[in-house]
């Protein structure tokens, strides 16, 4: 396949910068948690750093999966304390994070998931407005997404 | 009886008198005598229900909207059916009572033909006569029932209490009465209502360790059928209203613990799975397509008159849906036919409550009178003579909100005014006078204060994108209910089928275009942020109204609306 072909394809389904800021998270898991840290703060998620993180996901990039289930409201009571929980149903999960779109930092949480163990994290995250969610799963050595809008609003005015 | 056919005789009398011809007025008249309760009993279990009553205890005027667009799968469709259109689609006729009940046509008018609606005493008559012929049946309640009126929150709730206890509720679900605090709906939960009411809510759990703050379901036998009922709250209680009064409470919608109890209803052996909801019609009709095994969805919140139940299809199977409008006007009844352990069939129709075809009840009738007496020399004062209908519903204004965007502009000194999209709220009459109650039907909140605050013109559109997104997400689920804000002073137009961010534009103030960097005084009430302080919105519009004397009909600010040629959520 075509890679460039295959990445435009890829942002298509993503959504532009949410899946920029995925591909380069996914690339960076395997790094290890010092790295992702350092990487993560270093804010370098513009649009130059989606051929590394193709390149560092070996030219397959995640593919979306209904077997993860994202727990979170539609529409947040609170931006500041968002509560997500993610669950996998994908054998041989490794790890979860939970990346937000448009967030200044797109990752908000990396879990490592031990072999035996239930592959099911649930974490705050802070939201400044609407935005898709992303739960990035590396099981057996692949990538897989799934996302779901949280909308933040100013609240009033129903009922 | 008697009353009836006296009714009924006068009513042929009139209508000879008019020059109808003897036939005819004999058909008029029959549709509108004491018959019209008489609703055939079918199967062996029924459902009573009301919603979203707002306090209001007395007969009154409520003019339903003529703008209620629907946009993505729910464009065309019930709930999203205004004026002819509406009654084209559930088969009722111009110029009859249900066309005055469920429409907006020609309101000014056939409301004095046809009376006051609503009213708990005859309401509670209603009640009574459908019941007598029901014994297996229970009476629901959808909520948004202890607020809405100047007595009710002057005794917070208490009244509604007393009264919907005498009417006989044996379940109830919640949205406004979590705005009296969640200490007080914990008092009245557990002291007022143990014993008579069951308060359902399977929606809310406490923010700290996810326990359940009310019992999600309960099971009734009736008549030998095991019924079960689920409770659903409004789900957006503490983003709609302010978070603060329910602090430790943490709502949505719940789908999957939703379907966790259907399944465990089913598996206790309930014949009939009901969900009584305060989502809104257009969550309902989404809902009932993704969780499995509910029956009746029994619908509130967005003040829907809907003569008639949507079946909607489903993994398990069919689900019914409907909802059964506000404001004490009507009186649904779901009649279920249990063969076999589950549902096979079912009668449903919306009774709309003329006051004049229902004599009250007397016990009521005494409650409700003791209860206002204390008030009453306040809330008939007469503050001005209306020249024009006064209401509140429709998405975008209300000649009533009109008056309250006006005098919130001329009260304080802003350059434009925000009033939020009620949708409670009486209406007024032509010539009527505009008494002190009617200004507390508007404004009776627990956060009633008005503000007056410097935006930019930047934040000005973003708040008009953020309600009408509230409103007008194709996706239910990310919608709250109620209306658009009502805007005062500014003009702009609105693509209600447009994006977020991309629905609102060409905002004017006098004509000029407004500045994203230029600050504007705005006037607002209802704040929900915790610690807002400011005179009470009923001061403001009583103040405004007694300078007045006579108020002249509102002149309604509307937004230019683009894309809605051909939607039928929209009439003249």
């Amino acid at each position: 396949m075509n890679s460039s072909k295959e990445r435009r394809k890829v942002i298509k389904a993503g959504g532009g910068i949410g899946l920029l800021g995925l591909l380069a998270a996914a690339g960076l898991l395997p790094a290890g948690e010092a790295l992702a840290q350092q990487q993560w703060n270093s804010g370098a998620f513009g649009t130059r750093n989606l051929a590394d993180a193709v390149k560092a996901l070996g030219g397959t990039p995640p593919t979306e999966n209904k077997a993860i289930q994202i727990t979170a409201p539609d529409i947040a009571e609170n931006g500041l304390v968002v509560p997500v929980s993610v669950t996998s149903d994908i054998p041989k999960t490794e790890s979860i994070a939970i990346l937000v779109e448009k967030n200044p930092n797109l990752l908000s949480a990396v879990f490592e998931i031990p072999n035996g163990t239930d592959p099911f994290v649930s974490t705050r995250v802070k939201l400044a407005e609407s935005t898709d969610v992303y739960a990035l799963v590396k099981a057996d050595g692949k990538y897989y997404f799934l996302k779901k809008e949280i909308k933040v609003t100013l609240g009033g005015c129903g009922g | 009886m008697t009353q009836d056919r006296r009714d009924f005789l006068r009513m042929i009398a009139a209508a000879a008198a008019a020059g109808l011809p003897l036939a005819q007025a004999e058909a008029a008249a029959a549709a509108g005598d004491g018959r019209f309760y008489d609703v055939p009993r079918f199967g062996n279990v029924s459902l009573l229900h009301f919603t979203d009553c707002h306090a209001q205890l007395l007969p009154l005027w409520f003019r339903e909207p003529n703008v209620n667009l629907g946009v993505g799968v729910g464009r065309n469709r019930a709930p999203h059916l205004v004026g002819e259109v509406l009654l084209e689609a559930f088969g009722l006729r111009p110029g009859t009572r249900e066309a005055y009940a469920f429409t907006s046509l020609d309101f000014s008018h056939v409301a004095r033909s046809f009376g006051k609606v609503g009213g708990f005493a005859h309401l509670a008559t209603l009640v009574k006569r459908l019941r007598a012929s029901r014994p297996a049946s229970l009476l629901l309640d959808g909520g948004d029932t202890w607020q809405g009126s100047a007595t009710a929150l002057w005794s917070r709730g208490q009244d509604m209490i007393e009264a919907t206890r005498l009417l006989g509720v044996d379940i109830m679900t919640a949205h406004w009465e979590f705005t009296y605090g969640q200490d007080r709906v914990k008092e009245i939960v557990e002291k007022e209502l143990a014993g008579k009411t069951e308060f359902l809510a399977q929606n809310i759990e406490t923010r700290d360790f996810g326990d359940p703050v009310f019992k999600a379901w309960t099971m009734r036998e009736l008549g030998g059928v095991p019924v079960a009922v689920i409770g659903q709250a409004f789900p957006y209680s503490p983003i709609a209203n302010p978070r603060y009064l329910m602090a430790d409470w943490t709502f949505g919608i719940q789908e999957e613990r939703l379907q966790k109890y259907v399944d465990e209803a089913r598996a206790k052996g309930a014949a009939v799975v009901v969900l009584l909801s305060h989502n809104g019609m257009d969550v309902d009709l989404k809902l009932a397509t993704r969780v499995r095994g509910i029956d009746v969805i029994l619908g509130g919140h967005t003040h829907d008159g809907v003569p008639k139940a949507l079946e909607i299809s489903n993994a398990g199977g069919k689900t019914v849906v409907t909802n059964a409008g506000s404001n004490g006007k009507f009186l649904a009844v779901m009649d279920i036919e249990v063969k076999g352990a589950r549902m096979t069939g079912y009668r449903y129709k919306l009774l709309p409550v003329f006051s004049r075809l229902l004599p009250a009840d007397n016990d009521m009738q005494q409650l409700i009178v003791r209860n206002r007496a204390p008030h009453a020399a306040k809330l008939s004062e007469k503050l001005a003579v209306t020249e024009g209908l006064l209401y509140r519903r429709g998405n975008f204004n209300g000649t009533f909100d009109q008056v309250m965007l006006d005098a919130l502009m001329t009260v304080k000194g802003a350059d434009l005014a925000f009033s939020p999209g009620f949708r409670w709220g009486t209406s007024i009459l032509p010539g009527e006078a505009i008494t002190f109650e009617h200004v507390m039907d508007q404004t009776a909140i627990t956060y009633p204060y008005t503000t007056l605050t410097e935006m930019s013109g930047e934040t000005i559109k973003s708040v008009l994108e953020d309600v009408c997104d509230n409103l007008f997400n194709p996706d239910p689920y990310y919608q709250q209910g109620g209306d658009m804000v009502r805007v005062g002073g500014m003009t702009y137009a609105c693509e209600p089928g447009a994006k977020m961010g991309a629905r609102i534009s060409d905002l004017r103030l006098k004509g000029e275009p407004i500045v994203a960097s230029k600050l504007y005084k705005v006037a607002g009430w209802a704040p929900v942020a915790e610690g807002a302080q400011g005179e009470p919105a009923w001061d403001i519009l009583s103040q405004y109204l007694r300078d007045k004397k006579t108020l002249a009909p509102p002149r309604l600010n509307l937004p230019r609306l683009i894309g809605v040629e051909g939607n039928a959520g929209i009439a003249p």
